[in-house]
């Protein structure tokens, strides 16, 4: 099967619905309130870019998502259903830790730190979860995991350890480690951010190649061409809310409110 | 005559004047005078000297008692006290390292009862010499004379005297494991939060339990932190064993005082207990090493050794291992301190390579 056909994104969103929708998300860090009501669906197959000045709230905004942050009020759902509660009655009830971990299955992230297991190879990066978490036999999750790299154009590296690679390779990796749990929805939360410049173009071409596939992607980032390129929708956030959003040309090319001019002013 | 008009070709600069005159007045770092070292000769010297005294000493001072030595040395009472070091330095370990990841976890945890109660643990058991915590615990039945398990402060079902409970070997045992325990769950917990947080998020991200990312993403990497200050702890609680010696377990040392005492050929016995002593240690020393190798492999490729470290550089990089040294809580042991920031500067190191 994965001989096959090359990349499965599980395009079966259970009903045809958004495969992502947040209602009224607040969320505060102490006295600090740094997403203050943020409502945002995306749609099957969308690539939607978050912009937005340092401290918008756009990387906790999505760490929310994945609920590597809680939430304070509001809701998200992800598929139909919220990541860490489920409806019993009139009232969402907390999930276990062990729920959890399997909804985040669906749910892909690429960090800006790339997090790649230190301990161990590219390949055993890459199929750890999905033979030790999903029990996928090996030899299936292996095939998978090589045309995974391939599409990122690291085949022959497998038995590499992350520190051998350059951070455009390992953050390449880390889209395949994502990747191969076939995710309804990945999440990059400032991808290119940690990377030298002559190493941004390759983690950008390959994130537009899975665009254009049809991958669902929320993307937090601060390249502005990639936004221009790439999303279907952008969403400009500052001060914890989303300012302003529609299709690039629409935001980046002739933004209706003035923080969004302010901000764009500063990458022209 | 203006040279700056003349174009420089590529075969000027390999025949240029001044490659060549370099070579021929020498100037080249490689047949520099290498510098001498008069005092490394004098260093040499007064150690030759001081050792070859200790050598007379060893060979010709009569009262070592070289031939009671050998004669007690491999004595069946000095075995079965060696056998009991062994086990107690076994057994005290094992209770140590269980309880101390207990203790570690606790420690960690988002409960704040188990926090400050595996706090207050820690502070009591490293708070206090372990003389005294052996003593005490030998001296339990004063204060507690009858145990019984029952409901808390209802009905006992069993009650015993504490007498014929508490024996000299339960004693040795909980007292070294219990005090071993508390300095295991600092190197445990500083060894967990060596690990970068975003390795968690990484498992959490792809979809692991919390018990699976402990188990297969954590542990594993906290591995490289804790294995060497715990070969120290291993090393430090053979030596530890003697103590129980007061208590009157016939252990090495409590077995050579008590042929001493009957024979009076002190210094020959307690040099079968030197002897013993570093046997063991030295054994534990290479194990400790060898360990360290494996747990390190996935981790560094090139051979970084601690010995190929100290041998290949002299001291270590200050600036460098203090860097390192952040990750770690400043609270690991003492006792682990050389070793554990010998091996961060050998990770530095290897990040530089």
């Amino acid at each position: 099967m994965t001989q096959t056909s090359p990349i499965q994104h599980e395009t079966d969103a259970a009903a045809g619905g958004p495969v992502l929708v947040a209602e009224n998300v607040r969320k505060s860090f102490g006295d600090v309130e740094v997403l203050s009501g943020i409502n945002l669906e995306v749609q099957q197959g969308e690539t939607v870019v978050v912009l937005g000045p340092s401290g918008s709230g756009k990387s906790t905004f999505l760490r929310c998502i994945n609920l590597l942050e809680d939430l304070n009020g509001g809701r998200i759902l992800v598929d139909g259903r919220d990541v860490g509660f489920e409806v019993r009655g009139e009232r969402l009830h907390e999930l276990s830790g062990n729920q959890i971990a399997m909804r985040r299955r669906d749910i892909g992230m690429v960090f800006q730190q790339f997090n790649l297991f230190a301990h161990m190879t590219v390949l055993q990066n890459i199929i750890e979860a999905p033979t030790g978490v999903k029990g996928e036999p090996r030899e299936q999750a292996v095939a998978y995991a090589k045309s995974l790299l391939a599409k990122v154009n690291l085949s022959g590296r497998e038995d590499a350890y992350p520190r051998q690679l350059s951070g455009g390779q390992q953050q390449r990796v880390a889209i395949a480690r994502a990747l191969a749990m076939r995710p309804k929805l990945m999440l990059f939360d400032e991808p290119t951010s940690a990377l030298d410049p002559e190493l941004v173009g390759e983690v950008l071409a390959t994130m537009k190649e899975l665009s254009g596939e049809g991958l669902t992607m929320v993307v937090v980032t601060h390249e502005i061409s990639f936004a221009r390129e790439a999303a279907d929708r952008v969403v400009f956030m500052d001060g914890g809310v989303i300012v302003e959003q529609g299709t690039p040309e629409q935001v980046i090319d002739n933004p209706q409110q003035e923080r969004t001019r302010a901000f764009l002013s500063r990458f022209l | 005559m203006p040279v700056t008009s003349r174009p420089v070709t590529s075969a000027d600069a390999t025949r240029g004047g001044e490659r060549v005159t370099a070579r021929s007045l020498s100037l080249d770092v490689a047949n520099s005078v290498r510098r001498k070292h008069p005092w490394r000769i004098v260093a040499v010297l007064v150690i030759a000297v001081l050792l070859a005294q200790l050598v007379q000493l060893l060979v010709t001072n009569e009262r070592f008692g070289w031939p009671t030595v050998a004669k007690y040395l491999f004595s069946i009472q000095v075995m079965q006290g060696l056998g009991m070091t062994i086990v107690l330095t076994i057994i005290g370990m094992i209770l140590g390292i269980v309880l101390g990841v207990v203790l570690a976890i606790c420690r960690i945890s988002k409960n704040p009862v188990l926090q400050a109660t595996s706090s207050a643990y820690i502070w009591f058991f490293r708070g206090t010499p372990l003389l005294v915590q052996l003593i005490f615990f030998y001296n339990l039945s004063a204060l507690v004379p009858q145990l019984s398990l029952g409901i808390p402060f209802g009905p006992a079902f069993v009650s015993v005297a504490t007498n014929t409970v508490i024996t000299p070997m339960l004693v040795a045992i909980l007292g070294l494991g219990l005090h071993e325990a508390a300095y295991m769950a600092e190197i445990i917990r500083g060894g967990l939060l060596s690990v970068d947080p975003g390795q968690r998020e990484a498992g959490a991200s792809v979809g692991m339990s919390n018990a699976r990312i402990m188990r297969r993403i954590v542990l594993p990497q906290a591995m490289r932190f804790i294995i060497p200050p715990t070969g120290n702890q291993v090393i430090s609680m053979a030596k530890a064993t003697s103590l129980v010696s007061v208590i009157a377990m016939s252990d090495l040392f409590y077995t050579v005082q008590a042929i001493y005492n009957r024979n009076f050929e002190t210094i020959p016995l307690l040099l079968v207990a030197v002897i013993w002593y570093l046997i063991i240690t030295s054994l534990l020393n290479i194990g400790q090493s060898f360990i360290e190798k494996r747990f390190s492999r996935s981790a560094k490729q090139e051979n970084n050794s601690l010995w190929s470290f100290l041998t290949r550089r002299s001291g270590r990089r200050p600036v460098a291992a203090a860097g390192a040294a952040g990750s770690v809580p400043a609270s690991v042991t003492e006792a682990s301190n050389t070793e554990a920031s010998n091996t961060e500067a050998s990770v530095t190191e290897r990040s530089d390579a």
